[in-house]
């Protein structure tokens, strides 16, 4: 029986899209089967960051309406051998054509056949986020370090947490300027993580080669050698259970990798 | 043997005081109450009126019933109720009034979009932040930081206060006057262990915890005690 992640983050354009596709491929790159799912009905794109638009035939509303099996409908990545799968959503209607319940149950026989699903929830908080959320057994709030990411994102964790049937959400804060960071310009993470006052799994800095990857339709975590691939690839062995201290952001300052350290520590 | 009396009319220093026996029946105590006040004529040539206090004992009166007395006596020359004491409460009246005395503790995170509220004293264990609303009929203690919107005596006590260990509100109102944050807080200001109340020219005022001591001594809950 698998487990089901939802990606969200209330704002729009902080990267959940982004943070789906990589942290289901780092999970893939460990052995995992992976499954992600695409819950943005209208506006999908995770197909687009993953590279593998062309190869879509059914989607996530045909499913759930009963015009293919689900089998039908994933389309398989083939970098990762029968690892790594995508449920694309439909393009041509919106959000209210899928309910709740049909979202529950379809996430209910996607965790018999894989270790984990990743939910990429669309932007807002209306049916799109309640349909995200309702087959979800876990949480990744994503903000970035500006103020209003920070407030949407404690709406949402509001919100979150009067969910029942999930854990606590934990935190990813996304592209971070370590220079803005270090001047004041930008909030920092101390700040972020005492007001949010929810477990932080990952940072991730902002990274050029990140959007460069996004336009070829291949997720940075399948570069080794960028740092924002580190970061994903340490977010998903944390969701692994595996304890790895956050990453430093800049390696030659001692004074923010032990103030990094203590943040682990309070994780 | 003579029949108790059902209305007994006493004289004090603050006027009469009208004893209504709670045993008889709500028509009986109507009927001798109309024939009590018409025998007593005496008074006539005083104009100015005299209030009068009814005590109803045990008996509950609705609020119907209450106007109708009201009225009776009214009718009577120059008297008039000032008040009608029972000792009976209905349930939902003793609940409300419990409601709105009780110190209600709640510990969580009042996040943006949320509106946490409460009929009696609020005591929060945790943050307000900001979008987030606390609302109380009574006062609101905050133990985290406040950082959104708190309003304390909502029902329309203006005595009422906010606390908080780290007082950055995006806009206090208590009662119905309104505070809102300062444009410019300079980030040095810690602004802890800090209190709002409303002072006697009917404007918010901050300031530190301890002013609170002289400033509502009603506070104070601790009977007896040293």
């Amino acid at each position: 029986m698998g487990e089901a992640i939802v990606i969200t983050s209330g704002k729009g354009g902080v990267g959940k899209t982004t943070t789906s596709a990589n942290i289901g491929t780092a999970l893939a790159l460990q052995g995992k089967k992976v499954c992600l799912v695409d819950t943005d009905i209208g506006l999908r794109n995770l197909d687009v960051v993953m590279g593998l638009e062309n190869r879509i035939i059914y989607d996530l509303v045909d499913v759930v309406d009963g015009r293919c099996k689900i089998h039908q409908a994933l389309v398989k990545d083939k970098r990762f051998d029968g690892l790594l799968y995508l449920l694309p959503a439909a393009q041509t209607v919106d959000k209210s054509a899928v309910t709740s319940e049909q979202m529950k149950k379809l996430m209910e026989e996607l965790k018999q056949d894989y270790d984990y699903i990743i939910i990429d929830c669309p932007a807002g908080i209306e049916q799109g986020y309640k349909n995200a959320v309702a087959g979800a057994d876990k949480a990744i709030v994503v903000t970035t370090p500006e103020v209003s990411a920070v407030r949407d994102a404690d709406r949402i964790i509001g919100l979150l947490e009067k969910e029942k049937h999930m854990e606590p959400p934990k935190l990813i804060v996304n592209r971070i300027r370590n220079h803005m960071m270090k001047t004041g310009d930008m909030l920092d993470l101390d700040e972020i993580t005492e007001h949010l006052s929810i477990g932080l799994i990952g940072i991730v800095a902002d990274d050029d080669e990140v959007i460069r990857a996004s336009n070829h339709g291949e997720p940075i975590a399948l570069n080794p050698n960028s740092k924002a691939s580190i970061a994903y690839r340490n977010i998903a062995r944390r969701i692994l259970g595996e304890s790895i201290p956050l990453q430093p952001l800049e390696e030659a300052n001692k004074g923010m990798f032990s103030k990094l350290k203590k943040f682990f520590g309070v994780r | 043997m003579k029949k108790r009396q059902n209305v007994t009319i006493k004289g004090t220093k603050d006027g009469l005081v009208l004893l209504l026996d709670d045993l008889c029946s709500y028509d009986e105590l109507k009927r001798e109450l109309d024939l009590k006040l018409s025998a007593n004529t005496r008074t006539e040539d005083e104009r100015h009126l005299i209030s009068v206090k009814l005590e109803a004992g045990n008996r509950y009166l609705t609020e119907e019933q209450r106007e109708e007395l009201k009225e009776l006596v009214r009718q009577k020359k120059n008297l008039v109720v000032d008040t009608i004491v029972s000792n009976v409460l209905t349930k939902e009246e003793a609940d409300r009034l419990r409601a709105e005395n009780e110190v209600v503790t709640v510990s969580k995170i009042v996040r943006s979009g949320q509106v946490l509220k409460v009929s009696g004293d609020l005591l929060l264990i945790g943050d307000v932040n900001p979008g987030g609303t606390v609302v109380a009929g009574g006062n609101i203690f905050v133990m985290g930081a406040l950082k959104g919107i708190a309003h304390a005596g909502c029902f329309g006590n203006n005595q009422a206060v906010i606390a908080a260990s780290n007082m950055r509100p995006s806009q206090i109102r208590i009662h119905d006057s309104l505070h809102p944050a300062q444009d410019f807080v300079p980030a040095e200001d810690k602004h802890e262990m800090e209190c709002a109340y409303i002072d006697e020219n009917r404007q918010i005022k901050i300031d530190r915890l301890q002013a609170l001591i002289k400033i509502r001594p009603n506070l104070t809950r601790l009977e007896g005690g040293h």
